[in-house]
């Protein structure tokens, strides 16, 4: 191993404390240091958002973040999204309008969601397409990932961010 | 942006839209992919790959690789020879047809043939480490000339791929039915036309990955694949374990579209190592090494002549197709391109085809099968040259395709080929279409919209494809020459409290089967599909099974399921008419209960059924063996051939070239539905990959053999922002070859996307004079074209020279 730097990163709400390898890669220190594989890889270069996290309450690559740069932040994974056992507006609508197949692609589409939603909470059908545009999908066409969107938009508690990190920290 | 989704929540459960099963742990992260899974002392490796499309390898220096701390061992294609008992399979061995096949070992000795060629493999105890040690492995090369255009491969002279066959042509395979010859020559009118399908990428979002397990005498292997079964009887061979000694386990397989439709070196090889080395191996492919070395598809063109009367009755094709399969032949690389062959006819009846398929080795990673895979292609070649057609004749597209329609009072129709499509009522797709799309309208739109400046085009596709493989007799040795076959199997377990488990050996990755199956149970045992679980991709859990491609799996798949479980239901009813002292032919399954017919205060449920079938009470004869599982093997006596007619709407920007789908209406027919929503979403996903194909995606190879689109930085998947919300409708024509009268829908939507959204450029082109573009119609290509086209004429010529994507 090379140089080594101590991360004390806060994910999913928990205080988390490792030294790593200071080139790791946050996508990799998530699934292989803590053991939270439902952010994927897709690519080597951040372009089919497989591994979209929020960092801070914005939508990061992990693939592109170094765990280096977690230091001290508020990380929240697909596994971070449900809450008292309630799944997140965003899963629940992926799932009643069948937006996701193979699943690979789905974290880090919900991830992407929840930032746009946060950022915009009554979007257009053109501003969600728009808006996902940094995430790749092979098997939905991006129909019902756009319904799914357009309909947890509707819930008032479709964000996640702001008001959670205030939670987590 | 509604799609047609019944929503029936009474009856049946099959027809329902229900809720996928496999969707709860996916949402929430836990769905288990191969990347995810960590064994115990397992270690990791990575691949050490040629840079060079052709070389021969001169040396290779592992010692500083070797000498790193992290570094368990490295291997060279010389230090494993012994490891592999014979090299990778390629199963087509058509009667009569010699196919030049040359051997595919996992790590390459002596030559290499294209850019990631495999020639070594380091494994440690790292992820970052191995991938450092890898490129501290020195392989010195002598390049040798690349191989790269198909057609200039076919020139005498050209540089050879393969110096021992002295020639790059794989071999010639022909099928024709009626007299080609006579049609061209007395038809009032001849089409022709070149047409190319370009070499694309399956795009899965998860890559590859492969972890070789040892335990004991045993070997596992986890890896992403969508055939389980032949990965195991392939690799038995490979590495040489029998099959009782290899476990494949497919987990959650985050998409496959034909790319994990194969046997790979690398599923072989971390096998051996992990024999070796007598720890778990684990690699996972990056995505530049998928571009380089997950097989590709299509990269066919094809020489395309149509005859036809005045009246525009068309009256023989006859199509001559070189397929660019590249340097190795894979599991059924050189069959893909065939595969198209029943379906070159297309919606029409048409009395003479002649097909002729030449292969052609390159320097370029392999070609083989990819959604669709050969259907595409023909549907593309004879949807195209009906446009052409009609343009010559001045007709209608849409009247010219109603003219030549196969009636729907022909079928079954056999076609000159010999092939009976088995169901369908093509004017009955294309009249649904044209009720939700007024052509009209559309045509008065587009008028005015042109008088400003506006160019938008419409493009029309009626496609027949071929599903439900297959029926064994006809594609295995003997047949087509397939060296295998393509029943499917299920096993129905009810369990003693009353749920089920359906084993099938399908194995999905995306589909929805385990809803689907559950459905389709659910209704012969009388159980909630909540209440079954199905299980697939484990060879250890179930019958064989020959896996998920084709859109085969609801047809042979689901009718396995439906067979096994009605067998299930027969032996329910023969222990409930004994325990309710009635004659088993006067029990029936009702709303969930078996009643003795006319008697519903008479009834058992399944779960009471079921602990009576395992603790067996006094009363329960003893001639019924005790326990309530079954299981079918299911053979279909012919294809399935789902059928549509979609409508595409682009608009082109004359000034940049680039082109938008604007509105797309899909109406398939796959028979009747399962789950409405499976379908829609099937739809969905398979037009857009078209959608990719017609106008963003495009393997590129420069002239030295260099992959010069490595990532998806430089291929170019379509997002959400090039995709329209779609427009789907169904009619449903049940077909005859199996109990549940359906076809198959996963690849329908790519096979019929690609002419409609090309017409549908060209036809908002037409004012400007743009005839011909060869795909992918990115704004490059279309932009150079309306150049030429406003220059002097000759778009077509410019926009095939035109640069890549």
């Amino acid at each position: 191993m090379g140089a080594t730097v101590h991360v004390r990163p806060i994910v999913n709400g928990e205080a988390r404390e490792s030294e790593v390898e200071s080139r790791l890669l946050l996508v990799h220190y998530l699934r292989d240091v803590l053991g939270l594989t439902g952010t994927n890889v897709g690519c080597d270069t951040s372009n089919c958002g497989a591994c979209t996290v929020l960092l801070d309450g914005q939508a990061v690559k992990s693939c592109t973040v170094l765990a280096a740069q977690a230091d001290g932040a508020d990380v929240i994974t697909i596994e971070g999204m449900a809450t008292d056992g309630q799944l997140h507006p965003l899963q629940e609508a992926f799932r009643e309008h069948h937006g996701l197949q193979c699943g690979y692609c789905t974290p880090g589409m919900i991830m992407a969601a929840a930032d746009l939603l946060a950022r915009n909470p009554n979007p257009s059908e053109e501003d969600v397409r728009h808006g996902l545009e940094g995430n790749l999908c092979r098997c939905t066409g991006y129909h019902n990932i756009v319904k799914a969107v357009m309909a947890a938009a509707g819930s008032s508690t479709a964000t996640v961010g702001a008001e959670r990190k205030e939670v987590t920290a | 942006m509604e799609a047609t989704t019944e929503t029936k929540t009474t009856g049946p459960y099959v027809g329902r839209t229900m809720r996928r099963k496999e969707d709860p742990r996916m949402i929430t992260g836990l769905g288990t992919y191969v990347d995810d899974m960590v064994l115990p002392g397992m270690l990791y490796a990575a691949i050490v790959r040629s840079p060079e499309a052709h070389a021969t390898i001169t040396s290779i220096d592992k010692s500083a690789a070797e000498a790193r701390e992290d570094v368990v061992a490295v291997f060279t294609g010389e230090d494993l020879a012994g490891d592999f008992e014979g090299p990778m399979a390629m199963v087509w061995a058509p009667p009569g047809v010699e196919i030049r096949t040359p051997e595919h070992w996992p790590l390459k000795r002596g030559e290499v043939k294209h850019v990631g060629d495999p020639v070594a493999v380091v494994v440690g105890t790292d992820r970052y480490s191995v991938v450092d040690a890898a490129e501290e492995v020195i392989v010195e090369y002598e390049p040798k000339p690349a191989v790269v255009d198909p057609e200039e491969a076919l020139e005498d002279g050209t540089p050879l791929v393969w110096d021992q066959f002295g020639t790059n042509k794989t071999h010639e395979w022909g099928i024709s039915g009626g007299d080609v010859d006579a049609a061209i020559a007395e038809a009032d009118v001849v089409v022709e036309g070149r047409f190319v399908q370009q070499r694309t990428a399956g795009g899965a979002i998860e890559p590859r990955g492969a972890i070789g397990e040892p335990r004991g005498d045993s070997l596992t292997l986890h890896s992403s694949t969508q055939i389980p079964h032949i990965a195991r009887f392939v690799l038995s061979g490979v590495i040489g374990v029998p099959e009782d000694k290899l476990r494949v386990i497919a987990p959650d397989v985050g998409g496959g579209f034909g790319s994990k439709l194969q046997v790979y070196p690398e599923e072989a090889l971390v096998l051996a190592l992990a024999r070796r080395l007598g720890r778990p191996v684990k690699w996972t492919e990056t995505r530049s090494e998928n571009m380089m070395t997950t097989h590709h598809g299509r990269d066919q063109i094809a020489y395309v002549t149509l005859a036809a009367k005045r009246d525009g009755t068309v009256t023989g094709c006859r199509a001559r197709i070189i397929n660019d399969l590249g340097a190795y032949l894979q599991l059924l690389t050189p069959f893909i391109p065939e595969l198209g062959f029943p379906v070159m006819g297309g919606a029409y009846r048409i009395g003479a085809i002649n097909l002729q398929f030449t292969g052609v080795f390159t320097n370029k990673f392999c070609t083989d099968a990819i959604r669709g895979a050969g259907r595409p292609e023909g549907t593309y070649w004879i949807e195209m040259s009906m446009n052409r057609l009609a343009e010559k004749l001045e007709i209608d597209p849409v009247e010219l395709r109603r003219r030549n329609f196969i009636g729907r009072e022909e079928f079954p129709y056999t076609t000159p080929l010999g092939i009976i499509y088995d169901s369908g009522d093509y004017h009955g797709a294309l009249d649904r279409l044209l009720e939700r799309f007024d052509l009209d309208a559309f045509r008065r739109e587009q008028a005015e919209l042109r008088e400003r400046g506006i160019y938008r085009g419409v493009g029309f596709s009626t496609y027949v494809e071929v599903c439900g493989l297959a029926p064994s007799r006809a594609v295995g040795p003997q047949g087509v020459g397939l060296q295998g076959a393509f029943w499917e199997s299920a096993l129905v377990r009810v369990h003693p409290s009353g749920s089920a488990t359906v084993f099938t050996g399908a194995s999905p990755h995306g589909q929805g089967h385990d809803t689907g199956f559950a459905q389709i149970a659910a209704d012969r045992l009388g159980i909630d599909p909540e209440n079954i679980d199905v299980v697939h991709g484990d060879t250890d859990q179930g019958p064989f099974g020959w896996g998920t491609y084709g859109s085969r799996t609801a047809a042979v798949g689901g009718e396995a399921v439906a067979r096994a479980a009605e067998k299930v239901r027969e032996k329910a009813k023969q222990i409930c008419a004994a325990l309710l002292e009635a004659a088993p032919e006067d029990i029936e399954l009702v709303d969930g209960r078996f009643q003795v017919r006319g008697s519903p205060d008479r009834s058992m449920s399944m779960a009471d059924i079921a602990g009576a079938a395992h603790i067996p009470p006094e009363e329960l004869p003893t001639e019924i063996e005790p326990g309530l599982e079954e299981t079918s093997f299911y053979d279909p006596e012919n294809f399935t051939f789902p059928f549509g007619a979609h409508a595409c709407v682009v608009d082109v920007d004359v000034e940049t070239g680039k082109a938008q789908v604007v509105r797309y209406v899909a109406v398939d027919d796959c028979g009747p539905a399962i789950n409405p929503m499976l379908i829609d979403g099937q739809i969905h996903g398979g037009v857009v990959h078209s959608i990719g194909q017609a106008l963003y995606e495009q393997v590129v190879y420069d002239a030295q053999g260099q992959l010069v689109t490595g990532s998806l930085v430089d291929y170019a998947m379509p997002t959400a922002a090039e995709c329209p919300s779609f427009e789907t409708d169904r009619t449903e024509t049940p077909s005859p070859v199996n109990s549940l009268g359906i076809k198959g829908v996963g690849e329908a939507g790519t096979i019929g996307a690609t002419p409609a959204i090309v017409w549908a450029v060209l036809d908002a082109l037409k004012p400007l004079g743009v005839t011909e573009i060869d795909m992918p119609l990115t704004p490059m290509r279309v932009f150079e074209a309306i150049q030429a086209a406003r220059g002097d004429g000759g778009g077509a010529a410019a926009a095939r020279e035109g640069g890549g994507s």
